[in-house]
């Protein structure tokens, strides 16, 4: 059996701020080992789902091998761990970076350092990676290497006056990075013959496979039929297969050893068994301690998810189900809404895994889903003593049972133009951030540093922030923890009848301006009935806003002529077929979207 | 004894495309015009065939603006159809004239060939308001060609008004109705103009020019002042839309509503015979091309549900409304056993009511009849 020498492998990562090019520079990386032809390559080989090709970023970490004749006539072996581009992920790209030995870090010469350059240059210089920086998109017109170079030394403090000028796109300059990464990026080091320790930075599963656990060897090997023990959950199953990846594909091999970048499996059931960051073992042979950095990921943001048709309901519970055998940090549980009838509370990362979740449900499954406000978790201190974690506005408690609520804030890093920075801070300041600290990057770019509730972002800040800026700010943050909160519930009465899957959580001061847009997104929403249908926002069975829904005065056939009752009775199913995606609250019929809607109160 | 059978007769052609219009019809020469008739009469005489066992006792013109054919193509349409099909004693025969094209030698033409009644789509006594339209002719015009009808002979006149049109008030549609009441019509058909996807007027109108139409306020008290006015001066409401003067009801109009059996001709024409609907083709080359025999298609077989659903949603848009006998005659089967429940939550709503073994809509129930109508679907 041949093992490859440490020496001749580099881990790796590219990290970039979203659009800079990550992705496409990977393709073209593993194009130009020959591991696909072109043939074969369909843009964004990494980005496997279409949701991902579709909105251009990697949801999952995924990892590729590939062979590269390097100019000192050696062969290594380069391991690409590609790593999740989004705020909501950012524990996943940690794990993915703890996999790693060094990391390609992708600047736009056009646009420079970004928010997210700095989080992912911070969190990669964190966990002890060698960086070197490759200058991308030098075909623009408007690229400007040089400045770009400068930045980056004047900001971040790498060296990079030799930074590879490639164009990803083109084709331009691929085969310097290779070069730096063979030697910019240290060999892995591990002990062969120490007990296994290996870094599960992904899992899927695979119905015929069961869990596919991707991980980075730290120390020892693994090969089929050692009995491995996932630390943290405490998991143990024999192993089956172990291998590395193609493009697209597994390919076994007999064992795995240090430094190496593979997968196993093990028959295991469950994705839950394997979470992400988690240390794999042998059993037979544990190491001391696990590998540090292992969290349990709990999700941000939750909202009611509910099948458009009831009888659904079965269907929607298979779904999820089945998407959490892929995904350790979705979360559900079942729940009955008034209006909504049977569903359930979902937690997500974030708005970005909540809308990728509703639209692998709708897709792939063929699900019409209603959705509910997302919601942050708050604290509920009770005058008891009791503290609940509410994920369901309609759980709060009564008012007098309440001692006070917290809310999530975040630390949140906004890089913006010097121009901006005045309707930035505007923006953050009506969204109740607290300003912290600003710095200039260069004479031209700021850095604002503000804590900010994430109740106030999870929606539309980064729409505000992009149509604020022109498109140039950026943004990142991190959970900062809990801050004590005046916090109200917000209950929209449809013909005096409470709609319970339309209350939300909103702070005192922003209650009144919520209720108000929010009956007049309503009064649009809801069709004209035979009465006059009243529509309120209360707090705490005050009334502080209303909008009324004029009674329908008519509602008549156009002229039929000649005899064509087709078309008629066509119109007349329309009606009816509209009626039924519609959802009876007393004697008002309310169509699904304005569920929704509550979502999209325009920043104006 | 024969079964009763009504003749539609589709004429593509105007002379300009009114702003408002989504019928099928479009302007055309003189030379498509007779090709038209040819295969038209063409058409009609390889169907008759199939109508042995009937006669037929209306037959409608309409289009289009089947006025601009001259009396003789006119006369060689009627010429194939009596020729072919049996009629009955006093068949009611409707020609629609647009105003701006009414001469004396079309009306000695079409009362030779037997026409009886000439519908005159007016739309509007106010110059102005024909202009926006994009009608050909003036209240003036109209008044001409009305005169020449009952000069001619004509007994049995109807006048198509429209409300809630761009620009019209209130004041200008009652003078409308005024003017046009004062000239005694047999019949009145009054709609509230329905702005149409695919039509001049929906790009000028639908969106951001709405506010050149009536506000909801006065196109409703256009509606009642049409039902009050015309009621005062003689004309009975019998459908949603239609003012009769006793006896002058339009008997065609009515077996739409009725479902009795009737056939179309012509570009696009609807046919139903025999719990059977399909309609013509609706591209005038496939017309003109396909053999005579062959220019039907979407044809549809009614089921049982199917036509339990038309007797009640065509049945209803007539204020005399549905016959509980002749609904349980027809399907075997009380009306309550079938749409009892939808019945009672539009009578409690004060939608339907129920008199004299007949379910009707209600004055408020006519106003948001589609409301109603919808639910008299069947089926999931």
């Amino acid at each position: 059996m041949v093992q490859t020498d440490q020496s001749r492998i580099r881990n790796f990562c590219i990290i970039a701020h979203i659009d800079h090019g990550k992705s496409t520079l990977a393709d073209r990386i593993i194009e130009k080992t020959g591991l696909l032809t072109e043939r074969e390559m369909q843009a964004q080989v990494l980005d496997n789902m279409d949701l991902e090709r579709e909105r251009g970023i990697t949801i999952k970490s995924q990892a590729v091998r590939i062979v590269y004749k390097a100019q000192d006539g050696e062969e290594y072996i380069l391991n690409l761990i590609d790593t999740p581009g989004h705020v909501d992920f950012n524990y996943e790209v940690s794990r993915s970076l703890a996999a790693c030995d060094g990391a390609v870090l992708v600047v736009d010469a056009a646009q420079g350092i970004e928010a997210q350059t700095l989080a992912n240059v911070y969190l990669a210089l964190d966990h002890d990676l060698d960086v070197f920086p490759v200058i991308n998109k030098i075909d623009l017109p408007s690229a400007e290497p040089q400045r770009v170079k400068d930045e980056i030394e004047d900001v971040i403090g790498l060296e990079a006056q030799d930074a590879p000028l490639i164009s990803a796109k083109n084709g331009i300059g691929i085969e310097e990075v290779l070069e730096q990464i063979v030697h910019k990026i240290p060999a892995p080091d591990g002990d062969p013959e120490a007990p296994l320790s290996a870094l599960i930075f992904d899992s899927l599963y695979d119905s015929y496979k069961g869990v596919i656990i991707f991980c980075r060897l730290m120390d020892g090997r693994v090969k089929k039929g050692t009995t491995i023990r996932m630390m943290a959950t405490g998991a143990e199953a024999e192993v089956v297969e172990v291998g590395y990846f193609g493009a697209g594909q597994f390919i076994p091999c007999d064992e795995l050893s240090a430094g190496m970048v593979g997968y196993m499996t093990a028959s295991i059931k469950n994705v839950k068994d394997t979470m992400v960051g988690d240390t794999v073992t042998d059993a037979a042979r544990p190491c001391e301690a696990p590998l540090p950095g292992y969290k349990e990921v709990t999700p941000m943001v939750y909202c009611g998810m509910y099948p458009a048709d009831g009888a659904k309901y079965p269907d929607l519970r298979d779904a999820l189900e089945k998407l959490q055998l892929n995904d350790a940090s979705l979360r559900y549980e079942p729940e009955t809404s008034i209006a909504l009838g049977f569903g359930f509370r979902c937690g997500f990362l974030g708005l970005l895994h909540l809308e990728i979740i509703q639209e692998r449900l709708e897709r792939e499954y063929n699900l019409d889903l209603v959705t509910t406000a997302p919601s942050v978790i708050y604290k509920v201190h009770k005058t008891n003593g009791e503290v609940i974690e509410l994920t369901n506005p309609s759980n709060l408690p009564d008012p007098t049972e309440i001692d006070y609520m917290e809310e999530p804030v975040v630390s949140a890093e906004i890089m913006v133009t010097k121009e901006f920075v005045g309707s930035i801070m505007e923006l953050c300041q009506e969204r109740r951030g607290r300003y912290i600290s600003m710095e200039y990057m260069e004479e031209t770019r700021a850095l604002l540093h503000y804590e900010l509730p994430l109740n106030e972002i999870i929606y539309d800040f980064f729409d505000a922030l992009k149509s604020r800026s022109r498109g140039y700010a950026s943004f990142d943050y991190e959970l900062k923890g809990y801050e004590r909160s005046e916090m109200v519930k917000l209950d929209i009465l449809i013909n005096r009848e409470e709609v319970d899957a339309l209350s939300f959580i909103v702070h005192n001061e922003s209650a009144y301006e919520r209720g108000r847009k929010m009956c007049e997104k309503l009064k649009d929403e809801i069709p004209r009935h035979l009465f006059e249908i009243p529509i309120q926002a209360a707090v705490g069975g005050k009334i502080i806003a209303r909008e009324t829904v004029k009674a329908m005065r008519k509602d008549v056939l156009a002229k039929c002529y000649g005899g064509d009752i087709t078309r008629k009775k066509k119109l007349l199913e329309k009606q009816k077929e509209g009626k039924k995606r519609m959802r009876q609250i007393g004697n008002v019929e309310i169509p699904q979207k304005a569920f929704m809607s509550v979502l999209k109160l325009d920043d104006k | 004894m024969k079964k009763a059978l009504s003749v539609y007769i589709h004429i593509p052609f105007c002379l300009r495309k009114c702003l408002y219009c989504d019928f099928l019809s479009a302007p055309a020469g003189e030379q498509e015009r007779d090709a038209y008739v040819r295969a038209l009469c063409g058409e009609i005489r390889a169907e008759a065939e199939h109508y042995k066992e009937y006669m037929v006792t209306t037959v409608f013109l309409g289009g289009g603006t089947p006025s601009l054919l001259s009396g003789k193509q006119l006369a060689r349409i009627f010429d194939v159809l009596r020729e072919h099909y049996a009629f009955s004693g006093k068949p009611e025969i409707t020609v629609e004239m647009n105003p701006g094209t009414i001469t004396e030698e079309k009306l000695l033409h079409y009362a030779k060939s037997g026409v009886n009644r000439v519908s005159i789509g007016l739309q509007s006594a106010d110059n102005t308001e024909l202009a926006r339209l994009g009608r050909i002719h003036t209240w003036e015009e109209f008044l001409a060609g009305y005169e020449l009808c009952r000069e001619v002979g004509f007994r049995n006149i109807n006048v198509d008004l429209m409300s809630a049109l761009p620009g019209q008030t209130f004041a200008s549609y009652l003078e409308t109705l005024r003017k046009v009441t004062a000239l005694r019509p047999e019949h009145i058909s009054a709609y509230s103009l329905i702005i149409e996807e695919g039509t001049p007027f929906y790009e000028m109108y639908a969106e951001e020019g709405e506010a050149a139409l009536p506000d909801e306020e006065t196109e409703r008290a256009m509606y009642e002042e049409t039902k009050r006015l015309l009621g005062d001066c003689g004309y009975r409401r019998y459908e949603i839309s239609n003012y009769a003067l006793p006896g002058y009801e339009c008997a065609h109009n009515c077996v739409y509503w009725q479902r009795g059996d009737y056939v179309g001709f012509g570009l696009g024409a609807a046919s139903m015979t025999g719990g059977r609907r399909w309609s013509n083709v609706r591209s005038l080359s496939d017309y003109m091309e396909l053999p005579d025999g062959a220019k039907k298609t979407a044809f549809c077989t009614l089921s049982e549900d199917d036509q339990m659903e038309e007797t009640m949603f065509l049945g209803l848009r007539m204020m005399r409304g549905v016959s509980e006998a002749s609904f349980s005659y027809a399907f075997h089967r009380p009306l309550d056993a079938v749409y009892g429940k939808v019945i009672e939550k539009h009578c409690a709503q004060g939608l339907l009511t129920r008199e004299n073994g007949a379910v009707r809509l209600t004055d408020r129930g006519i106003d948001v009849s589609n409301y109603v109508l919808a639910d008299f679907l069947l089926g999931e």
